[in-house]
């Protein structure tokens, strides 16, 4: 806690002027007050950060940010991400999307993005739903979800992101609840300046097509016990918990990618050098 | 077995923990700030689902939370308020006390729901005052808690009042004939 006045930035400066257009009720808008207002906290100044997404309902997010944005094509996120950290390092890189885009179609990217471990913020606002295509299940639906689209259920095992994000390499594990949006600020703060790959998950309902999941904020619960830098404790503990328990669960010291024998250049002169033949 | 069996939902502090005047006065400042931020978020909402009535509605509140803010700076004078970060408030709940529910939020909702939904925050923030009041760690920090205390009773019946102007909706106010849902 810092006295002062007059803080740099204010949370209402990284709001855009764009309107969200989500459902009324949904998750994500507490996820774009928290994302706000961690840049406020961070000070970082809107024209040093870019937000980059893939498609889907939260992939919508760059534009309601007043900083750089890119929305991308499906799954396609963290490879555009990873490009831009490798050619602007001074950028502060937040890639966000859903579930549906980072683990499905997105899948390997991400994993292959944890195991680069390049100093980028990755955000995923987990509903288990595909909501902006009308409902059907995603990678972490619960095998038992009925729903017109999935009658009985899909009975598929469900992707556990962060235990694949933590063996895949990611150096920074967090799970966190939108309705907790203190929370979700303070561990996006620890997200972005936490060196490396950081991997945050954010439980984030869709009220549309999973009304169940309003029920989250009862179900929800601080991580009892302390973070740990220990891959294999952070392992176990995700493997046993219920899926609610929000906190930083891992923070690593693996350090970050380095590009290597050449600086980065956003210079086109430059880049049109090396491509030509 | 999992590690985390006891758990608290929440391991923020209540503002029993608030310490002095400035850190008082720096929470009574972003309870206002969260309100405004929130009502705006709304009222972007409705004016996008076409609500017009609604969006006049919240953009209201934020004005009047906007100009409690500044009446809050305004007072506290020259005193240096420390800048809160998220991980500082003593809340003891996920959400500032007159945090505006934007889970509860519907794109057919009407100003009976609106208003209800100011009446739960005004309550809060008025329950948070008065639990500072019983904890104050001196009589200065008494003074100001009573008077944040006796504002947010007053907002408490200015919401009553003007829901009076505005009945209960039927049952079945969130029935939509075409709705965004897949049925069949």
């Amino acid at each position: 806690m810092t006295a002062h006045t007059a803080p740099a930035f204010k949370a209402s400066d990284y709001k855009s002027d764009i309107k969200p257009v989500w459902c009324p009720g949904c998750g994500d808008y507490h996820v774009l007050l928290s994302v706000t207002r961690a840049l406020a906290e961070l000070g970082r100044r809107p024209e040093d950060v870019a937000c980059i997404s893939g498609i889907g309902c939260s992939s919508r997010i760059p534009a309601y940010v007043n900083c750089y944005g890119f929305h991308g094509v499906h799954g396609r996120s963290l490879p555009i991400g990873t490009g831009l950290k490798v050619a602007r390092p001074d950028l502060t890189v937040l890639v966000a999307g859903g579930d549906g885009d980072g683990f499905s179609i997105g899948g390997n990217h991400f994993q292959h993005a944890c195991r680069r471990n390049i100093d980028i913020t990755y955000i995923v606002m987990d509903n288990r739903v595909y909501g902006m295509t009308k409902g059907q299940p995603s990678p972490t639906t619960e095998p038992d979800w009925d729903s017109a689209l999935s009658p009985g259920g899909t009975g598929l095992s469900p992707f556990h992101p962060l235990v694949i994000a933590l063996a895949s390499g990611a150096n920074f594990v967090a799970r966190t609840f939108s309705g907790d949006p203190n929370r979700t600020t303070e561990v996006l703060v620890e997200a972005i300046k936490h060196p490396g790959f950081s991997f945050v998950q954010i439980l984030s309902p869709c009220v549309t097509f999973r009304p169940d999941e309003r029920g989250w904020k009862d179900v929800v619960h601080t991580a009892a016990v302390e973070e740990t830098d220990d891959p294999a404790r952070a392992a176990r503990r995700i493997m046993t918990d219920d899926g609610f328990n929000i906190g930083i669960l891992y923070r690593g010291n693996r350090a970050p990618y380095k590009l290597t024998g050449r600086e980065a250049t956003s210079d086109t002169d430059q880049l049109g050098e090396m491509f030509a033949i | 077995m999992s590690e985390d069996k006891a758990t608290a939902k929440t391991s923020q502090p209540g503002p029993e923990a608030i310490e002095s005047v400035e850190e008082l006065l720096a929470h009574a400042y972003v309870i206002e700030v969260d309100a405004v931020e929130r009502y705006n978020l709304l009222a972007d909402q409705m004016e996008v689902h076409n609500n017009s009535e609604l969006a006049a509605l919240f953009r209201k509140l934020a004005g009047h939370e906007e100009h409690h803010a500044k009446e809050i700076l305004e007072r506290a004078g020259d005193k240096a308020l420390p800048k809160l970060k998220s991980s500082d408030y003593k809340w003891g709940e996920f959400e500032a006390p007159e945090a505006a529910e934007l889970d509860r939020a519907h794109y057919l909702m009407t100003p009976w729901h609106a208003l209800q939904m100011a009446l739960r925050a005004e309550k809060r923030a008025f329950a948070f005052f008065d639990q500072l009041v019983k904890t104050a760690k001196d009589d200065e920090m008494k003074k100001w808690s009573e008077e944040f205390r006796e504002e947010e009773a007053e907002h408490v019946r200015l919401v009553e009042e003007l829901l009076t102007r505005y009945p209960e909706p039927a049952e079945d106010w969130a029935e939509d004939p075409d709705p965004p849902v897949y049925l069949e």
